[in-house]
């Protein structure tokens, strides 16, 4: 399995054609208490970039793009009920959705661990 | 990631100011944010765990922001009845009132407290008002405009404010100033610490028991350091002042409150005193009438959600297919457990449990008017 991160502060776990997608731990810090979760249908399909879920902190909502193109094959259930594990394990049991990756090319631009954190030590 | 966090708006045409307690709050571990053109802190710990640690314990919050100002001068208490609503004349000394600017057709400018002074405070200037720091300095252009000659108007840069907020607010503070104990809801007074002068009210904007403390600037972070010595106090950021105001039903200027709203329509009829209805003679006096009589158009209401999705600032209002208002305010309510709203709603649709529906991204989401509070004001008042 690969992890790879973007520069919108997601993580993205690759398994054979399915991408797991979260926000990093950095993330969570920056919105605070998180109260709510919106994800997407199972069956939407989205394009890189489109708007695939929303993250409703006490404060403020804030969008959480696609990073990569796909249909989406799961939703995290968890969060329904418990929109707070985003904060307490944003980077494993805190995740979003999975996606059936469209295009694996997508991928290669992304940034792996060592790289994502060295762009938020840089933030 | 794109964030549209509203308190957090970074106002980027001005550089942002530093407040005196800039310096304090970092070594706290605030995180900041530009709000009203300064540099100000948002959240220490988290805003969850600092809401409710003010309506448990005690929170510091640093209000230097808001515009404090004094008034003296021949016939001052005439020339502010001409620009508040409230009656003036017959605030005691010592005696704090919630009041409001209106524009000539009634809206509201800013919404403020005004005191009467006493044992020489400020200066022995009469009156103390504050105002909000978004719009403290068109207020005090508009005051100016409107002020005989005779009045002086001084804008005290130099003192910060700090409200200490929640139900052990009382003890934290008589631990410093033990004659504080005696001042009860929208009283104030002239106390001495460390031979610093401190004009201190009995009030605040989270609903709790609690004090807003005018202190000179340098001798502010001496002051906060004092009051974090003890176990009850920890500061608190913008993030849980507002999620405590809202549960508290208190408006927010700029937001719930604007130029385009009334003083009835807003529920604040209470700013008003009688002889003040019937006397008039203050700017926007026709339209409190107007509406008094006939009803304001819209009402500001507080709204109960269903479910765990926040309506916000902005969103519309429905009844059925029929746009009836729009959220001003809203978000998680951490003490009640769920979202809440405040807004402003048609009055046909105002009523006390009207159901309603919110907009939020497309989806019509459950709302109900209802009574605020959100959480029981818990003031300290004569028993």
């Amino acid at each position: 399995m690969s992890r790879y991160f973007t520069d919108e502060h997601e993580w993205i776990d690759v398994e054979g054609e399915i991408a797991t997608v979260g926000i990093t731990d950095y993330a969570q810090e920056q919105l605070g208490d998180i109260v709510f979760v919106e994800l997407p249908a199972e069956g939407t399909s989205f394009e890189k970039g489109d708007d695939a879920a929303v993250v409703e902190s006490v404060k403020a909502a804030s969008d959480v793009y696609a990073p990569i193109s796909g249909e989406v094959v799961e939703t995290n259930s968890a969060l329904e009920d418990e929109p707070a594990l985003v904060n307490s394990d944003a980077e494993e049991d805190g995740w979003f959705f999975k996606l059936r990756i469209a295009d694996a090319s997508e991928l290669e631009g992304l940034m792996n661990e060592a790289a994502y954190r060295k762009f938020v030590a840089s933030l | 990631m794109s964030g549209n966090d509203d308190i957090a708006h970074i106002e980027e045409e001005l550089p942002l100011q530093e407040l005196p307690l800039d310096g304090w709050h970092r070594a706290k571990g605030a995180r900041m944010v530009g709000f009203a053109g300064y540099h100000m802190p948002i959240q220490y710990e988290g805003i969850m765990a600092e809401h409710g640690w003010t309506r448990e314990h005690a929170g510091l919050f640093d209000v230097s922001h808001m515009g404090q100002l004094t008034f003296s001068g021949e016939g001052v208490d005439e020339a502010l009845e001409h620009l508040l609503p409230s009656d003036i004349k017959g605030l005691k000394p010592f005696r704090q009132r919630y009041s409001m600017l209106l524009d000539e057709e009634g809206g509201i400018l800013d919404d403020l407290m005004v005191s009467r002074l006493g044992d020489g405070a400020f200066d022995g200037a009469a009156i103390y008002m504050v105002v909000n720091g978004a719009t403290k300095y068109d207020d005090i252009g508009w005051m100016i405009e409107h002020l005989p000659d005779e009045v002086v108007m001084n804008h005290m840069d130099e003192q910060a404010l700090l409200a200490l907020q929640g139900p052990e607010a009382g003890e934290a503070l008589a631990s410093l100033i033990p004659e504080t104990a005696d001042l009860l809801f929208m009283q104030s007074g002239l106390f001495a610490w460390r031979g610093v002068p401190l004009w201190i009210s009995r009030s605040g904007y989270t609903g709790e028991d609690g004090f807003e403390i005018s202190v000179p600037a340098g001798n502010a972070g001496l002051l906060a350091d004092a009051l974090c010595e003890s176990p009850q106090v920890k500061p608190i950021g913008l993030g849980a002042r507002d999620s405590l105001r809202l549960e508290a039903g208190l408006p927010l200027y700029g937001h719930d409150l604007t130029p385009a709203v009334s003083t009835i329509g807003a529920d604040l009829g209470f700013a008003i005193q009688k002889r003040r209805r019937e006397e008039g003679g203050f700017i926007g006096h026709a339209r409190v009438m107007k509406e008094l009589a006939d009803g304001p158009g819209s009402r500001r209401v507080g709204l109960r959600i269903e479910g765990r999705l926040p309506a916000r600032e902005g969103a519309a209002i429905y009844a059925g297919d029929v746009r009836v208002g729009q959220v001003t305010s809203g978000g998680f309510a951490p003490t009640v457990g769920a979202p809440i709203a405040m807004g402003w709603v048609s009055l046909p649709h105002a009523g006390l449990d009207e159901a309603l529906e919110i907009e939020v991204r497309g989806k019509r989401i459950a709302a109900t008017v209802a009574a605020m509070p959100f959480v029981p004001h818990r003031y300290r008042r004569k028993a």
